[in-house]
């Protein structure tokens, strides 16, 4: 929710947060610290949670929401994330991954990130597209 | 501080008798500072007039360009102080991720769009990429940030003595927006305008308009008086009005505005020749006419 010590968004934040309101499949918005600042309908079903009710959701507070392992249930390093490699390499990255749902089942992801670079040199944060890799 | 109009009008200069009350040209404002300092936002047709009154004892004048589009810099050719030998002056201007300022300001002084090439004038021309985030021009407090419209664009926010003005002429705060006005930091602009004594701000279209110009980067009325409120400004300037807007249409928008809602906010329509004095201001560094 916002308060009045939240720095206000730049410009290329809020039109890809509009643009992700429009479409159907999950994206999340991120700060350069891996703060979630938005996230669509789509992506409410992977986080179990309603952007409505949660506002941005601290880097610490996310990763006690999704738990991602390789198939064989071993953790992802946190660097071959694909948010982390766009936030911190500033490269686009995809990978696949397992997500333990908020129900308790574990579904096959696949995620691209990709690095949001402004104008004179500022890094603005990254998006994650994610979709099980089962749907269509 | 002092906020002169020189063009209220937006898209394409509008002269003749059904515009004459509030004026046919387009972007430009001059922000005079209490120790004489000038600055000039935007060089639509409106700054050749204001061109006049500059005279020698200005030291140095600052430009400060929101964007390129067309009705923000066809008057810069006609703006006499260029053609000063040894006249300081200063152009601020956003760049575009491939171009410099000189480079996207070229393509239209030069030959065959003008005769005369940005670097054959014979003032002291500086241009400068502007800085997003805060700087300072003689005293004044400068605030630069990208809005929401097509292509690279810029608001500014000038404060001085503890008062402020916005200007954000060509703005659509409430492009794709599924609340709006939604949190303060989630719209385009807000930090520009938050609690400035006057918001200088589009409203280019009613409210029968602005669904067959959505993603034209301009706001309909009533988006910008929420953007007001929300920003809790004292007062509010129209501008960039529509062509087709003359002046018993926008008589009619602004009627319509003031019965809409009790505003928390004077609600002001931009008018050319319009002078707002902002706070303590000392006697003028140069004669106005």
């Amino acid at each position: 929710m916002w308060d009045a010590g939240m720095p206000q968004k730049a410009v290329e934040i809020i039109l890809m947060r509009q643009l992700a309101s429009y479409l159907a499949m999950p994206i999340m918005l991120f700060d350069p610290t891996g703060n979630l600042l938005f996230y669509n309908e789509p992506a409410e079903a992977i986080l179990g949670r309603r952007f409505d009710e949660t506002g941005e959701i601290p880097f610490e507070e996310l990763y006690t929401l999704i738990e991602l392992t390789a198939e064989d249930g071993s953790p992802i390093p946190f660097e071959a994330r694909a948010l982390v490699v766009a936030l911190q390499k500033r490269q686009a990255a995809h990978r696949t991954s397992w997500l333990l749902k908020p129900d308790g089942s574990r579904r096959k992801m696949e995620a691209t990130a990709f690095p949001l670079e402004g104008q004179g040199g500022r890094h603005l944060g990254a998006v994650v597209i994610a979709w099980e890799a089962d749907q269509p | 501080m002092r906020a002169t109009l020189w063009g209220t009008r937006g898209s394409l200069a509008t002269p003749g008798p059904e515009t004459v009350r509030y004026g046919g040209n387009t972007s430009c404002v001059e922000v005079e500072g209490a120790n004489g300092t000038v600055l000039i936002l935007d060089a639509g047709t409106g700054i050749r007039r204001l061109g006049a009154t500059v005279g020698p004892d200005v030291g140095r004048i600052d430009l400060l360009l929101t964007h390129l589009h067309m009705d923000h810099i066809q008057g810069l050719g006609f703006f006499r102080p260029l053609d000063e030998p040894g006249q300081e002056v200063h152009i601020w201007g956003p760049p575009s991720t491939t171009l410099d300022l000189r480079a996207r300001l070229s393509r239209y002084l030069s030959p065959p769009l003008f005769p005369v090439r940005l670097l054959d004038l014979p003032c002291r021309l500086t241009l400068h990429d502007v800085p997003l985030g805060e700087f300072e021009i003689g005293g004044l407090k400068i605030l630069a940030a990208l809005v929401c419209h097509p292509g690279p664009t810029v608001g500014y926010r000038i404060s001085e003595g503890g008062v402020s003005i916005a200007y954000i002429p060509d703005h659509e705060p409430a492009l794709g927006a599924t609340r709006f006005p939604d949190n303060p930091d989630w719209i385009s602009g807000f930090d520009l305008a938050q609690g400035a004594d006057l918001l200088i701000h589009d409203s280019q279209y009613n409210a029968v308009e602005y669904p067959r110009h959505v993603g034209w980067g301009h706001s309909a009325m009533a988006h910008t008086l929420a953007f007001a409120a929300k920003a809790q400004v004292k007062r509010l300037v129209t501008f960039h009005h529509d062509p087709a807007h003359d002046d018993a249409a926008l008589d009619r928008i602004i009627d319509e505005a003031r019965g809409s809602a009790d505003l928390p906010f004077e609600l002001i329509a931009g008018t050319e020749g319009a002078r707002f004095d902002l706070g303590p201001r000392t006697a003028s560094a140069r004669p106005t006419k």
